[in-house]
């Protein structure tokens, strides 16, 4: 039951984009059109769930002061939490590179699709924000990690597909000069920012 | 020091015609969350530049032998080191400024700034320009965030690095603080509108299509 109060707090009330800003920079630029957008989100999500776990395993068992402790008596007042910056972000980064092998060995299709977006994976904020998050909130256990993780993909997900799905209707429209492409999916994100917060009044 | 007018353009395009910001849209994330008050955003833009400019030093300085393939994740270790550093140093120093910061002094590892840098400038000059590079990237970015942050505690909550400024009797004649100023959506609605003006003003910046 928490798990999933979990998912939908970290989908609606702490969605990565509207509510943390994480993540924007390729929200931004692979917004475009819904079909891209999606295959992002995917991608995303599917990473967001295999790092969270590990990293919260590496971080209950080996970075935080005392996690030593399965080793024997005298690690017990090891620190390594300086670390976890690089081990988080090392992580990621041969995560990113294992997935892409992966997937370019068994579906070459998929790959194709998604190839560019792979590598851009690995300095998603939104990424190593979960893990910080993570870091901050003290799950109970790999669990509710794993479906923070999940909650946080399929909400950066819903994001970056409703923005491209406006951002396609937009063609149709009149927009000022200075304000066409970028400055106008600013005010959009705004506006959809806005219409997220409705949902932090709710206590789930 | 005479600087060259290639160096000149290294250090001040990036203030203007090249704003990793509002042109290139890089660093968006931690432009947007860190600029309700106007300290964390000067501290924060101080770092950025910081961690910009000696990374970019390092892999400049490494750049003949990184093998291509895994460079990734030389930058990353590289930049994660120095972040790590300074977020120490802010631990140390400013510890008020760093609680309010949490988790973006981490997540300067994956400012897209520094990471584009890196590919589009470090890997292909030397160690003086890239440091050049950096720091007129950092200050690009530095200067949105000190508007939007100067923006935002004004209007938000009537101070300027925490001093009032707003006279006590303005707001016996009724003004008050705008709270929603001090929100997050606002950020980017002013990014959005330093968008408009410099584009209102650089005319070849302006795009055809939405």
């Amino acid at each position: 039951m928490d798990a999933i109060s979990l998912i939908v707090r970290s989908i609606f009330v702490d969605n990565m984009i509207f509510a943390y800003f994480l993540g924007m920079c390729s929200f931004l630029a692979v917004s475009k059109n819904v079909k891209t957008a999606l295959g992002l989100g995917v991608a995303v999500t599917f990473v967001l769930v295999l790092t969270l776990p590990i990293n919260y395993m590496l971080e209950n068992y080996v970075l935080k002061a005392g996690a030593l402790q399965w080793l024997g008596k005298e690690y017990a007042e090891v620190d390594l939490s300086v670390f976890s910056l690089l081990i988080f972000i090392a992580v990621i980064a041969s995560f990113v590179q294992l997935v892409e092998m992966v997937i370019e060995r068994f579906s070459p299709s998929l790959y194709s699709s998604l190839g560019i977006f792979l590598p851009l994976i690995a300095v998603n904020c939104a990424i190593l924000g979960g893990s910080l998050f993570m870091q901050q909130r003290e799950f109970a256990n790999v669990g509710m990690a794993a479906a923070y993780g999940f909650g946080s993909g399929i909400g950066w997900l819903l994001a970056i597909v409703g923005m491209a799905a406006i951002r396609e209707k937009l063609e149709y429209s009149h927009v000022p000069k200075p304000l066409k492409g970028l400055g106008i999916t600013f005010i959009i994100t705004a506006l959809m920012a806005i219409g997220f917060m409705s949902f932090s009044g709710i206590n789930i | 020091m005479a600087l060259s007018s290639k160096t000149k353009a290294v250090l001040w395009g990036p203030l203007n015609k090249n704003n990793p910001v509002i042109v290139q849209v890089l660093g968006i994330c931690s432009a947007l969350a860190v600029t309700s008050k106007l300290e964390p955003a000067i501290v924060m833009a101080i770092a950025v530049a910081l961690v910009t400019a000696f990374a970019n030093v390092i892999i400049s300085l490494l750049r003949k032998s990184i093998p291509n393939r895994i460079r990734i994740i030389v930058q990353l270790v590289v930049v994660a080191a120095l972040v790590t550093i300074v977020s120490e140093v802010l631990k140390a120093f400013a510890y008020d400024v760093n609680k309010q910061l949490s988790v973006f002094v981490g997540l300067i590892v994956t400012n897209c700034i520094l990471m584009g840098r890196l590919e589009a400038f470090a890997l292909g000059n030397g160690p003086w320009p890239s440091f050049l590079d950096g720091i007129g990237n950092g200050l690009g970015y530095g200067w949105v965030l000190v508007v939007v942050g100067f923006f935002r505690e004004l209007l938000g909550s009537g101070t300027l690095l925490g001093y009032k400024v707003v006279p006590q009797a303005l707001y016996d004649a009724g003004y008050e603080n705008n709270g929603l100023m001090m929100l997050a959506p606002m950020a980017i609605l002013l990014v959005a509108c330093i968008i408009w003006v410099h584009r209102a003003n650089n005319k070849e910046l302006q795009e055809e299509t939405n």
